[in-house]
């Protein structure tokens, strides 16, 4: 079952072959017999996922039923579910339990789809490897001494080991685009807005945006379609229409321009991965499409633009962490004064790089420093978006390398945070400019994963899943699964 | 030493919409604590807050009404600071650009003269929640009822010179803000705040001597102490040779003195940035057009409108005028009598704002409605009862009810105007009071007015005043 | 561009974090590397750029003045770590 796109485990759903139950319990078995290697899951629902199966076969029984009626999938754990914990993979929220659901949770709850549990992720979203969880690191299936990718690294790894056929995750620099090419799946960020905020704890508000893993472009566009559309609740989200784009993405293959940036295949691309990706750029053309190089004159200031934003957004986003209505407060710590109070409930709460993000953001927003970081980095940011927009006015979309480097070792970057930051070096882009973009699968270096990135102008969605559609039919390796979890 | 205090007021109001600023929670005062408080002004992780349309109708009414410009286009923005009673560890205001700004107030000084103070700025931002500190074994409880309540911060420039023209600027903000219905005002429950900024230099003059802050100030009186005691204070320490420390102080009612705030400001880095969770307020011609006719008539508009239409004095229209309920009791007094609009003046600011002060009441809880007191002013004005006897049917309309005409029948207060009853009385009086009728006779014409009281008391005061007068001077004149 | 010990002290004050004596120094370094990471920033010229602060370019929603949200205290302090009569507890606050 686990090796059935969702469309096909839906048909079975409907046909009555199999009952939401059974294909739960499929999933949470397999959760129980691989994650103890991979430590994907933070929290294993499998109470309430029974509990959500029953109810979705009851509804299949009564023809009531949507296209993801009995779809498993798991939450990344920076999502509020309902009377479930919500961490944030934190040791700050590791006692919270959410009294409410994220819209995003809210709207596949209300298609029928059954939460498994919630999945490891880099604290509070702030990692490109997923070792800066307070639940430990999470593994690549591909090869366990490996990372799978961050900040999604938990969603990124369960759908590459088939512990679900969905994982919702966010991307605020590349956290659900890294770590799926780093894990071998297929992931979608979608534009800023598409998916509302409400209900995700914020990384970067201006950045961060919510979005899907699964094996296909088109498991994906089906969850994309029951995420995606306008939320009164948040002030950012679009009041745009939502497209078919299960339907969009079956239409006939017209021809694209795709725009390659130059910048995107420097030195400081693995020549092996840069290969994979030549190769499917022109699979891709054979697809029938027009490769124009192109030059993204500033992307190589993403990196630098990005550590001012991200952080400046987090050190205020994060200040809520007090230890006075939710969260961790260290023992005994009312009997401190009230300045000790908070410093030694967040000093303890939160990990070292959470607290280099705080303090870099602070430092980045303070007195005297505001004009030469912040607002520089803002103009900056302006420089970059007008440069993806200029781009598209020649072209289509963009494509080229997720990432530098296929999946580094565990530990081999944890010590460098420069290192770690430039593995997000051609993912930060979409975000700065609040573009669509997707990785999916396009080859092995060395038997791990390497991802293509397709980026789109705003509200391409439908184009990219179609391009990743097309390239899918054409190709087998979004079917390859790690050795051991077929 | 001459000299200067200089003063500028940052006044928080907190604005009358139904819901918050950014939630939907309700605003009302005086809930159990945290019973009002959503996950949005609990700062929950993962909420985004939507801002309230009626906050920013209200901002712009304020502007309008004070010849500020509206901003097309303002941002809100993170003030950045740790608090218990700031939940997100942020406030959100707005920064640079608030939604309105430029302004001007005219003031009427004690002398008459008019001054006007420059309105910097007011813009909008939340509020925080209370600190309660009694009896929690030594710890602080937090109630955040009121954390996302919307205020209107309204920054004026420095320019006023005395506690005097502090007091009468805030009282004319206020009452400006109660005439739009943009703020309740009540300052015991918090709606109406202010802090002061006080410098002060020598007479002559021109750069600003270093500023204090008071804090919180939530009375005209406080405003006016404070503002004295902290310019006496910074006095002091300047002719003894001492530096101010730029600093924010509390004002202490007991003993009459300001000391320094012992928190909060240690670290005085807001680290303001746009807010990344909102989008800029825009604001389009449309609506700016749509607000300003929904505006009410402004109290100076109204006040000389009062002068000239109704032929009042100053000080009467200024009074009338100081709150919209005020004056519109008054004109509906004026509208349903037949008196003078000024005889209607002098029984509101006399009996009626007598009565109310006496009970604690506000004018809209005035147990005798203007269509009462105008029945009332139509009986002195037509003789059915003396001005006297008006004051006790008054009284008995305030602590009674019932209507003009029925205590007047109830208590047989109709005026005495049948001559042959008047005659009687007169007579009675005559002859009680031998002589003193003596002494009118001899000459002594002043006697005349006890007479005329005495005949009042023997009718209860029921006579009317002007025939007794006329036939006690015929009867003393004709008689031998 | 590199920030001292007592830069992270003044950073850590104003963010109300605490950083171990024998981390400091390795927190310094780290941070430093950062902040002249990011400085690339200066050399990038920007004279009439606009400061983009959010890539939506579309005006703030407004919503109705309408009470939507009731009383779920008990509900919202169970995560509390520490409640009284309704009140969220803290060290002694003086003003």
């Amino acid at each position: 079952m686990h090796d059935s796109t969702i469309a096909q485990l839906a048909e079975a759903l409907r046909a009555r072959r199999i009952s939401a139950v059974e294909l739960t319990r499929h999933f949470l078995d397999r959760i129980a017999r691989h994650d103890p290697a991979l430590n994907a899951f933070i929290t294993v629902t499998e109470d309430e996922a029974l509990r959500a199966a029953e109810a979705a076969d009851r509804r299949l029984a009564s023809g009531d039923a949507s296209a993801l009626t009995g779809i498993p999938i798991a939450h990344k754990d920076i999502f509020c579910t309902e009377g479930v914990k919500t961490s944030c993979g934190s040791r700050m929220l590791d006692n919270f339990v959410s009294p409410y659901d994220a819209t995003a949770v809210e709207r596949l709850k209300a298609a029928g789809m059954v939460m498994l549990g919630k999945t490891n992720m880099d604290e509070f979203a702030m990692g490109s490897s997923n070792e800066t969880s307070w639940y430990g690191p999470v593994k690549n299936p591909w090869d366990t001494t490996r990372v799978p990718g961050g900040s999604s690294g938990g969603s990124a790894a369960a759908v590459a080991a088939r512990l679900a056929p969905a994982a919702t995750g966010t991307d605020t620099g590349g956290s659900i685009r890294q770590p799926a090419a780093l894990s071998g799946v297929t992931g979608i960020k979608p534009t800023y807005g598409r998916v509302s905020r409400y209900g995700m704890v914020a990384f970067a508000s201006s950045l961060d945006q919510a979005g899907v893993f699964a094996a296909t472009a088109e498991d994906a566009a089906l969850v994309l379609e029951a995420m995606a559309g306008f939320d009164p609740r948040d002030s950012t989200s679009l009041d745009e229409p939502v497209p078919p784009y299960a339907a969009e993405i079956e239409t006939p293959w017209e021809r694209l321009k795709i725009g390659v940036p130059k910048n995107f295949f420097d030195e400081g691309l693995d020549p092996a991965y840069a290969e994979a990706v030549r190769a499917a750029l022109a699979e891709i053309e054979k697809l029938g499409a027009d490769l124009v190089t192109l030059d993204l004159e500033y992307l190589h200031l993403s990196v630098p633009t990005y550590y001012v934003v991200a952080p400046a957004e987090a050190s205020s986003n994060l200040a809520r962490f007090d230890g006075v209505r939710y969260g961790y407060r260290s023992p005994g710590a009312e009997q401190l004064d009230l300045v000790t109070f908070y410093k030694r409930n967040r000093a303890e709460g939160f990990g070292a790089e959470v607290k280099r993000r705080i303090l870099i953001g602070t430092y980045v927003l303070s007195a005297g420093y505001y004009d030469a970081y912040y607002l520089k980095a803002q103009r900056v940011r302006k420089l970059i978006s007008e440069d993806f927009a200029r781009a598209f006015r020649e072209v289509d979309l963009l494509a080229g390398p997720t990432t530098p480097t296929p999946a580094f070792g565990l530990g081999q970057k944890t010590n460098d945070p420069i290192q770690m930051y430039l593995n997000d070096i051609y993912t930060i882009g979409a975000n700065l400019a609040g573009l669509p973009a997707m990785s999916i699968p396009c080859g092995f270096v060395d038997n791990l994963p390497v991802g293509l990135q397709l980026i789109g102008p705003p509200l391409a969605e439908s184009r990219l899943l179609k391009t990743a559609h097309y390239f899918q039919k054409a190709t087998d390796w979004h079917r390859r699964v790690p050795p051991g979890y077929e | 030493m001459d000299w200067e205090i200089v003063i500028g007021l940052e006044i928080h109001t907190q604005l009358a919409t139904r819901s918050k600023i950014f939630s939907g929670a309700s605003t009302e005062y005086g809930a159990p604590p945290n019973t009002q408080a959503s996950l949005v002004d609990l700062g929950y992780p993962g909420v985004l807050p939507v801002l309230n349309r009626e906050a920013v109708v209200m901002a712009i009414k304020f502007g309008l009404a004070t010849g500020c410009t509206i901003a097309r286009r303002s941002i809100f923005a993170r003030k950045n600071y740790f608090y218990p009673d700031l939940p997100k560890g942020y406030q959100i205001s707005q920064y640079e650009l608030p939604i309105v700004y430029g302004g001007k107030l005219d003031i009427v000084l004690d002398d008459g003269t008019v001054k006007t103070i420059g309105i910097t700025r007011a813009h909008l931002e939340e509020d925080a929640g209370k600190s309660l500190h009694e009896d929690f074994h030594g710890l602080t409880g937090i109630d955040l009822n009121r954390a996302g309540t919307p205020l209107i911060e309204i920054v004026s420039e420095p320019d006023m010179r005395s506690p005097a023209e502090a007091g009468a600027y805030m009282r004319k903000i206020h009452t400006l803000v109660r005439y739009l219905g943009i703020s309740d005002g009540n300052m015991q429950e918090g709606s109406f705040r202010c802090d002061a900024n006080v410098s002060v230099r020598r007479r002559g003059e021109k750069a600003f001597g270093t500023r204090t802050e008071i804090k919180n100030l939530n009375s005209f009186r406080f405003v006016e102490k404070a503002i004295e005691v902290e310019a006496e204070r910074q006095i002091d320490v300047l002719e003894s040779g001492g530096r101010i420390v730029q600093e924010t102080r509390l004002y202490d009612p007991d003993r009459n003195e300001t000391r320094p705030m012992r928190t909060k400001e240690e670290a005085n880095d807001y680290r303001y940035f746009p807010d990344p969770d909102l989008l800029p307020l825009v604001v389009d011609d449309a609506l700016i057009e749509e607000i300003r006719a929904t505006l009410p008539e402004l109290p100076d508009a109204k006040r000389e409108r009062f002068m000239r239409e109704y032929d009042l004095p100053a000080y009467d229209a200024s009074i009338l005028t100081g709150q919209r309920p005020l004056a519109d009791y008054f004109e509906a007094v004026v509208k349903a009598t037949k008196a003078r609009p000024k005889a209607a003046a002098n029984w509101v600011l006399g009996e009626l704002m007598g009565a109310l002060n006496k009970s604690g009441l506000e004018i809209g809880e005035s147990k005798v409605g203007a269509d009462q007191l105008a029945a009332l002013l139509d009986r002195i004005e037509d003789g059915t009862i003396s001005g006297k006897i008006a004051k006790e049917v008054f009284e008995a309309l305030w602590n009674e009810g019932g209507t003009v005409a029925e205590v007047i029948e109830s208590r047989g207060l109709v005026q005495i105007t049948d001559r042959a009853a008047i005659e009687a009385l007169v007579d009675t009086v005559v002859d009680a009071f031998p002589e003193q009728v003596q002494q009118y006779k001899s000459g002594k014409t002043q006697v005349l007015g006890f007479l005329v009281g005495q005949v009042m008391k023997a009718s209860r005061g029921k006579a009317n005043p002007q025939q007794v007068n006329e036939v006690l001077r015929a009867r003393l004149d004709s008689s031998d | 561009m590199s920030l001292a010990e007592q830069d992270i002290d003044k950073l850590c004050e104003l963010a109300r974090l605490e950083i171990d004596a024998d981390e400091i120094g390795d927190v310094a370094k780290k941070l430093s590397d950062i902040v002249d990471m990011v400085s690339q920033l200066s050399a990038v010229p920007t004279d009439g750029v606009e400061p983009m602060a959010h890539p939506l370019d579309r005006p703030q929603r407004l919503r109705d003045d309408v009470v939507t949200e009731t009383n779920l205290r008990e509900l919202y302090q169970r995560n509390a770590p520490a409640v009284e009569r309704g009140l969220y507890l803290v060290p002694k606050v003086i003003e």
